[in-house]
């Protein structure tokens, strides 16, 4: 008996893959035809691309310029992709609502990582299939180093948004739009130390990820340079991150007037809540992670005032530019943009400023259309959200400046 | 599994393993085909060697769930351990010999390494039963990615530098290189994988598992999993064959793992690829499978690979139909009046298709 | 001093843990499963509590009311559709599997219906700190209603168990199902119970979970349901005081450790002292042990 349920099994399993096989040719297909959600204009592409002849994909032949993104839209990052998507999605709407890129128009698809290494270079597969000619992405750092093994074996533009970590951007076809970890750590150390804020100062971090991580050892590192002195430095791990009443206690009682927090916004939030029951309450110092802690859902924004953090972009600075995004943002998916979505939007403007600069056509190859962007990224300047007038090297870093701002009464104020 | 006339019995499961090995390879020459022909996507193309490395993964803890009868929950701890070990290997050999050497034994490595924490492992943890024995392997699976995402190791003239703390407190020289770096793992492995590769150690692994299933040290570990008192009692040796099975398990699993460090270029130690979410979802395809049924493990571990990648289509939905697709075919495949169904149809419309029963 | 006050907050954050565990073990006891799916359906209360007292402005008990219906009638048929169907299947691991599809569908269902962004729980706790030691030591409001709520679960559920006729039903099926059918007891209907009372426990620890620690998102009940699970072995699954026990040994393991050997091998360490006990006692600190016959 158990016996035969077992062959039956098999036979179920393996009716089961006969059918996924069957489905196998066609998803290319659904794939595509799926780009009618987030294909923003007129959906005139031929999808053939799809399907099969990896030697021309990335050349649609056709009438639009294809950009691919890759990011976390479910699973413990979604936050993050979520914001990618949507932002990039908001810019190539707005850029084809004006004209597109020299009068052609963009077309844009998002697939998801689950926050994976391997899930994307699936997605990243995934978008070539579908005839990528450019990706935005991935959104975290891990992911990004993944795909840009492979977008450099086939010499692909990639820009990632915001993958901090130094290997996001090896390759001389990749860039980015946010800072790298070593210089945020690097320039956090060097404006506590400049601007005398603090004399003593403790660190907490995610010891399981590769931004704070990356942050918090040259911020160690430069440290040593500076008038200020460490006096605690406690991790937590992705696996336990509600509770940080040691880390915090363990400050307390090394004194520090300081708390430097290389992480993101949602454990931030949980540390000030925490400090505060504690009754502890110093300066809070923080990066671009932490933009965004004003806008979490229901937060108690007075738990915040006087925090510090260095970010190049604030949601509600009182620039035009800024205020369209955020109310356009705000508009269309109900919620405020955070870092990400900034600079998602502006790595969408980025291509578009280099893809003006190089002539590109949508008859292009991705190689082709790769060697032109790369030449055209150094030469563009960008006034975007997350900075006025952006520039790139040719390492694939931006220029632009950090601007530190100060939490009060529930909002940035320039510091 | 419960063989009793042996002549014409040993006959069919030479015939099953031979149809086992003859899918693998029908499979391999299916892909060659296509991919010489231009026929594969993007997609598949890449998720050839995550699919060569879920198989096995899921092939190595069947000997444990299904042969040897316990249930692990820190499978992707073993895989951990043999891909950072594989992967540091290849960083550190990287040009001091040729890359297909290099790679044999980075393999070797992973295997060695994660087959002695099988051990190390398996001494404590076989003592144990059921649930108890469950939870205690998924704690030293989180053990081990704990661990990893604390590692320091790194490399200048003066010889190796080690910290658990952070990559400052190694003191490297100025020629140094960190190799380990915590939480951001290794970064730059070489890219050495490939679909052949894979198959070629699906194949061996399915030749050790099986060639064990079938031999006397084999029918000693299903004695253990079906009395594990009448067993001691006729004299086998518990401690030995227990620990046999899970470490020739954890080896395998650790063979994987170095696979799976030389398929992307950056390895590092997330609750997503190495914490027990990752061993829970081999188990799923274990169970799914069909408990100790070495073809039900392979199928159902590529089935379960595909599923979210062809779900792209959905967007948002993407992994709730996922989920509800996994449960339905788990009520479809396990729940008794399911199968009673099944059968039901069967007899009532493929009764003139009994022959296939016997094929398997 | 800072012992001390590392003790309390490992009792804080070890209460969380027990109020959690007292579902996990009673469902594990009587129907023998490990339901994973546990962790979000305290999720899932969490954020109906959220829903109704941040979204809607009702009063919080309300909230924690309605909660504890939704999350119930939730958990009775996660049972019925895809729990009981396996109940009778050739592996006690098609049910474990099932569960695991289940946490997924919820993970994913409120990722759609709720988004991704984190939101921020208001504590629906209103009993102010306990300052000890000239306000050197603080016990928040929180801790002490969690660790009230637990001990009087615990001692509800002991009575119950012990002292109802469907409490009997329940000791009975956890013992022998085929026993319990025979001599008339309901095993379905024994089973189904359980499965309410636990989810009505899972929404109960949602609320306290999020009272003590504010950050609500799709995956919150995902972490502490495993280490909840880990506290109910702990203190022998199975057991209703063992449960209790085992949650707070484990908080206070966590923050002990984090403190005094090192904050990055938090998980390490408590994992560790998990194997060490199961080594030397299998069954957890009060469970009962079997002796396996032929």
């Amino acid at each position: 008996m158990k016996k035969y349920r077992k062959i039956i099994s098999a036979v179920m399993a393996s009716a089961m893959v006969a059918t996924l096989f069957a489905g196998c040719g066609n998803s290319g297909d659904s794939g595509s035809s799926s780009a009618d959600n987030t294909a923003a204009a007129d959906n005139a592409a031929d999808n053939t691309a799809a399907g099969g002849e990896t030697a021309a994909a990335g050349n649609n032949g056709g009438t639009t310029i294809k950009i691919g993104g890759v990011g976390p839209t479910t699973g413990s990052a979604a936050v993050y992709g979520i914001a990618v998507q949507n932002a990039a999605q908001l810019a190539v709407d707005e850029i084809n609502a004006a004209g597109g890129i020299n009068g052609v128009q963009i077309e844009f698809k998002f697939e998801d990582d689950e926050c994976d290494a391997e899930k994307s270079v699936n997605a990243y597969n995934t978008l070539k299939d579908w005839g990528m000619q450019m990706l935005v992405g991935a959104v975290t750092s891990g992911c990004s180093v993944a795909v840009s093994e492979k977008t450099a074996e086939d010499n692909m533009f990639q820009l990632t948004p915001s993958g901090s970590s130094v290997d996001c951007v090896k390759y001389d076809n990749s860039f980015r739009v946010c800072f790298s970890d070593p210089n945020q750590g690097m320039a956090s150390a060097k404006y506590i130390g400049e601007n005398a804020i603090a004399s003593s100062v403790a660190v907490i971090y995610d010891s399981s990820d590769i931004y704070s991580s990356g942050i918090y050892e040259k911020f160690v590192a430069e440290a040593a340079n500076q008038p200020f002195e460490i006096v605690s430095a406690e991790a937590f791990t992705a696996d336990s991150k509600t509770d940080f009443s040691v880390q915090l206690q363990k400050a307390k009682d090394a004194g520090a007037e300081l708390v430097f927090l290389p992480i993101y916004y949602t454990e931030a939030s949980l540390i000030l809540s925490q400090s505060s029951t504690l009754g502890y309450a110093p300066i809070f110092f923080g990066c671009d992670g932490l933009d965004g802690i004003l806008n979490v859902e229901n937060f108690d924004t007075s738990l915040a005032e006087g925090v510090m953090l260095l970010t190049p972009f604030a949601a509600d600075a009182q620039d035009e530019l800024t205020q369209n995004f955020v109310s356009a943002y705000k508009e269309k998916f109900g919620d405020t943009p955070n870092q990400f979505a900034a600079d998602a939007y502006d790595a969408v403007y980025a291509i578009k400023a280099a893809g003006e600069k190089a002539g590109i056509t949508p008859d292009m190859d991705m190689s082709s259309m790769c060697e032109a962007m790369k030449a055209a990224m150094p030469q563009i300047s960008l006034d975007g959200l997350t900075g006025v007038g952006m520039t790139w090297d040719a390492s694939g870093e931006p220029n632009k400046d950090p601007k530190a701002v100060k939490i009060t009464d529930g909002a940035y104020t320039a510091m | 599994m419960n063989k009793k006339n042996s002549k014409f019995q040993l006959n069919k499961t030479t015939k099953s393993n031979f149809i086992t090995y003859l899918l693998v390879i029908a499979i391999y020459l299916i892909v060659q085909i296509l991919l010489a022909g231009g026929h594969m996507s993007s997609l598949m193309e890449g998720l050839l060697v995550p699919l060569c490395i879920y198989v096995m993964l899921a092939v190595s803890l069947n000997l444990t769930v299904g042969i040897l009868g316990e249930l692990s929950l820190g499978h992707a701890g073993f895989m951990c351990v043999g891909a950072f070990s594989g992967a540091f290997f290849s960083k550190c050999m990287q040009g001091a010999m040729p890359d297909g050497i290099r790679f044999l034994l980075a393999l070797m490595i992973g295997a060695v390494v994660a087959g002695i924490f099988g051990i190390l492992i398996g001494i404590p943890v076989l003592r144990l039963k059921g649930d108890y024995l469950a939870i205690v392997t998924l704690a030293f699976g989180e053990i081990i990615k704990n661990l990893v995402n604390v590692l320091y190791i790194g490399r200048d003239k003066n010889g190796f530098h080690f910290s658990m703390k952070d990559s400052i407190s190694l003191h490297l020289e100025e020629d140094g290189e960190v190799i380990i770096n915590g939480a951001q793992g290794i970064t730059g492995t070489p890219h050495d994988a490939s679909f052949t590769v894979g198959i070629i150690l699906i194949l061996i692994s399915l030749a050790i598992i099986l060639n064990l299933i079938h031999s006397r040290d084999g029918r000693a570990i299903m004695s253990i999993r079906d009395n594990r008192i009448a067993a001691e009692s006729v004299g086998i040796h518990i401690t030995k064959y227990k620990l046999m099975a899970f470490s020739i398990s954890a080896a395998i699993a650790g063979v994987a793992g170095v696979l799976y460090a030389h398929n992307l270029s950056t390895l590092t130690a997330l609750p997503k690829n190495f914490g027990y979410n990752m061993s829970i979802m081999i188990l799923v395809y274990v169970v799914l499978g069909g408990i100790g049924n070495i073809r039900g493990s392979i199928i159902s571990a590529v089935v379960l690979t595909l599923l979210p990648e062809l779900l792209r289509g959905l967007s948002d939905y993407r992994m709730l139909i996922y989920a509800i697709v996994l449960i339905a075919m788990m009520l479809l495949n396990w729940s008794p009046k399911a199968i009673e169904w099944k059968e039901r149809v069967r007899e009532k419309y493929f009764s003139g298709l009994k022959f296939k029963k016997g094929v398997k | 001093m800072s012992f001390i006050s590392y003790l309390i907050n490992g009792i804080s954050l070890g209460s969380v843990y027990a109020i959690i565990a007292l579902g996990y073990t009673m469902v594990y006891g009587i129907a023998k499963m490990l339901n994973f799916a546990h962790g979000d359906v305290i999720m899932v209360g969490g954020f109906v509590v959220f829903t109704i007292v941040s979204t809607y402005g009702l009063p919080p008990i309300l909230g924690i009311a309605i909660a504890i219906v939704i999350c119930t009638a939730l958990g009775m048929i996660i049972e019925r559709v895809a729990y009981k169907p396996l109940r009778n299947a050739a592996s006690p691991l098609a049910v474990l599997i099932t569960a695991i599809g289940v946490s997924y569908l919820l993970q994913n269902a409120a990722l759609l219906i709720f988004g991704a962004n984190t939101k921020s729980f208001t504590s629906v706790v209103s009993v102010p700190p306990l300052k000890l030691a000239e306000g050197q030591l603080i016990i928040s409001g929180e801790t002490i209603v969690t660790i009230i709520s637990g001990i009087i679960i615990m001692i509800f559920l002991t009575l119950f168990v012990h002292k109802t006729k469907a409490g009997q039903a329940m000791l009975a099926v956890s013992e022998d199902k085929g026993a319990a059918q025979l001599m008339g007891i309901n095993v379905n209907g024994t089973i189904a119970l359980t499965f309410a009372i636990g989810s009505a426990l899972a929404a109960v620890a949602g609320v306290l979970l999020c009272s003590a620690y504010p950050s609500l998102t799709p995956y919150t009940g995902a972490m502490p349901g495993i280490k909840a699970f880990v506290a109910a072995v702990f203190g022998g699954i199975g057991s209703i005081p063992g449960a209790m026990i085992g949650g707070i040994l484990l908080g206070i393991i966590e923050i002990l450790g984090k403190a005094y050997i090192s904050s990055q091998m938090a998980d390490a360490i408590v994992f560790a002292v998990l194997i060490i006990v199961l080594l030397v006692k299998p069954t957890g600190i009060l469970g009962k042990n079997i002796q396996e016959k032929v």
